[in-house]
């Protein structure tokens, strides 16, 4: 397979007793890349994202992180990935810097701490014992820790989950930071923006398989379905879907030149990322509900 | 400016080789002795109650040597108990359920040294509290100094792997943190009680003494008893032979159950 590539997932399955939690999921993060894993809650994402961070053995499937097997836990693959699990817990005695240096001594070649510190902006907290951080500040000592052991290949399992709009963005400025590092990072998430802001490809995720996979401005492109759209003499919207809009296209203004009409706002589009997501996952809402 | 780079790893040092066991081990024992005087309540229950205890009691028997030579065995048997079985039952269920053995788990620490380091800090406040009773003991209560050192030394060692055993042990038991006082006390208090720490064994109930007898504790206070005070008549074998059946089983049972994972809800 690709030499380049930092994750290769293939057939991966998961099975709880009678349950299968995943289904069959492949995918392949280039050295990097932002990969974004997008779906609801219990959609399979953190199982998937667990069993690459060498968490829970795999049913079947093919995994490969670094080009090394998770299953088997080696110490070496330890050295050079960062994890930021989806809740965890620190030591509530340490302060940030301590936490922080303490981990830096847990790697072969460790980042500074100080710039690591700055890095994830918990300069003014630097002193403060981590019981008393805020939750945002937390998440950002869990990026620090996860960081200070510079990672090839950093895990954020739903990093913004239960934020309010400020620490959200603050989350984000610290992943793009990652991004602008090098570093190749692996997402889940259940935010459509935080997907589509963040990641350069994403993969849809529902009921333990992938559903749709691309760079969040070609998922739509990527979608079998286009829309035509317009608006008759009488001012009325219409909307068409379809496989193949030069047939479309050819139909309506066929029709509208043997009327003699013309057509007002013709536009052909590709479904949002969002659109695609709403459409891929909408049987979980009615099966939720 | 990275200079004041931690504990030796330089910055030039761009291997991935390991960090070596034994500076893994040794950073994780001091990180745990410091965290552990920083939480006074810990520091307390762990470290001052067996003490306050022996400061009471020697009180109370002050002059009455008889009573005391029952005592001062019986509270150093207390204390192996309270720094290992006790403490890290509780520490362990923190730990597991805080998350914070999952985070260490994602990292290259080796789990043995993480482990050792944890225990490591547990065997130093038992290595200090007998030391302190013993001293005590000797200086304050005005018993005579231990007869038998080797003795006194191996009946510690041994009791510390066995009740650092039961402690992980029981920790797998304990569903969440919360409860984790409950259950552990549960476990410590009857048995202390019922081992002869506070008194001679020999005076309770005969089913008490039976119950006793199959536990582990008052074979430990016997054996630091024959140890630290002269003339006792203690079956060295038999304690030693309960001790290492216990152990073995907590061994067992704390490798078996061992959890990274906090339960779920």
């Amino acid at each position: 397979m690709n030499g380049h590539a930092a994750i290769e997932v293939e057939g991966l399955r998961k099975r709880y007793g009678e349950r299968e939690a995943v289904r069959g999921i492949s995918f392949t993060v280039r050295r990097g890349e932002v990969f974004g894993l997008l779906g609801p809650n219990g959609a399979g994402k953190t199982t998937t994202v667990e069993i690459l961070e060498g968490y829970r053995e795999r049913s079947d499937g093919r995994v490969s992180v670094l080009g090394m097997d998770p299953g088997t836990r080696p110490a070496a693959l330890r050295r050079r990935v960062g994890i930021v699990l989806q809740s965890s817990g620190l030591y509530r005695h340490l302060t940030v810097r301590e936490a922080v240096e303490h981990w830096a001594g847990l790697y072969p070649a460790p980042r500074d701490v100080d710039e690591t510190i700055a890095l994830t902006g918990l300069e003014e907290a630097a002193g403060v014992r981590t019981r008393a951080l805020s939750g945002g500040q937390q998440r950002r000592l869990d990026f620090a820790l996860a960081l200070i052991g510079d990672p090839e290949l950093v895990f954020l399992d739903e990093p913004t989950t239960g934020f309010d709009p400020a620490a959200r963005r603050q989350a984000w400025d610290a992943v793009r930071s990652l991004q602008e590092l090098g570093k190749t990072v692996l997402l889940t998430t259940h935010y459509l923006d935080e997907a589509q802001a963040l990641a350069d490809r994403v993969a849809i995720v529902k009921d333990g398989a992938i559903l749709a996979e691309g760079a969040p401005g070609d998922l739509g492109a990527g979608a079998q379905r286009f829309r035509v759209t317009w608006r008759g003499e009488d001012g009325e919207a219409h909307v068409r879907e379809t496989a193949d809009p030069t047939a479309l296209l050819h139909e309506i203004t066929g029709a509208a030149l043997a009327r003699g009409e013309r057509l007002h706002d013709l536009g052909v589009s590709r479904p949002s990322l969002e659109e695609v997501y709403l459409e891929l996952t909408a049987g979980d809402a009615t099966a939720a509900a | 400016m990275s200079d004041h780079a931690i504990d030796g790893v330089r910055p030039a040092d761009r291997s991935r080789e390991a960090v070596p066991w034994r500076r893994a081990a040794w950073r994780q024992y001091r990180l745990e002795r410091r965290m552990f005087w920083r939480n006074p309540s810990a520091a307390f229950f762990n470290f001052l109650l067996p003490l306050l205890f022996l400061a009471l009691f020697g009180a109370i028997f002050s002059g009455d040597r008889d009573t005391l030579q029952v005592i001062v065995p019986g509270i150093a048997g207390m204390a192996v108990m309270s720094t290992t079985f006790s403490a890290l039952a509780m520490n362990l269920t923190y730990l597991r359920e805080a998350g914070i053995l999952k985070r260490v788990r994602g990292t290259p620490l080796p789990t043995s040294a993480y482990l050792a380091g944890i225990a490591g800090s547990a065997i130093t406040n038992t290595a200090v509290q007998v030391g302190l009773i013993t001293v005590a003991g000797t200086m304050v209560f005005g018993l005579d100094p231990p007869r038998d050192w080797p003795a006194l030394v191996l009946f510690v060692v041994v009791g510390v792997w066995c009740f650092a055993a039961l402690g992980v042990a029981l920790s797998h038991a304990i569903p969440n943190f919360d409860s984790a006082p409950a259950y552990v006390n549960a476990a410590f208090l009857p048995v202390i009680f019922i081992s002869g720490v506070f008194y001679d064994a020999d005076d309770a109930p005969r089913f008490l003494r039976d119950v006793a007898e199959v536990l582990p504790l008052k074979h430990l206070i016997d054996g630091l008893s024959g140890a630290m005070v002269a003339g006792a008549d203690v079956d060295h074998l038999l304690a030693l032979a309960v001790l290492a059946l216990w152990g073995c089983a907590g061994t067992l049972l704390a490798i078996r159950g061992f959890s990274w994972d906090a339960r779920r809800a």
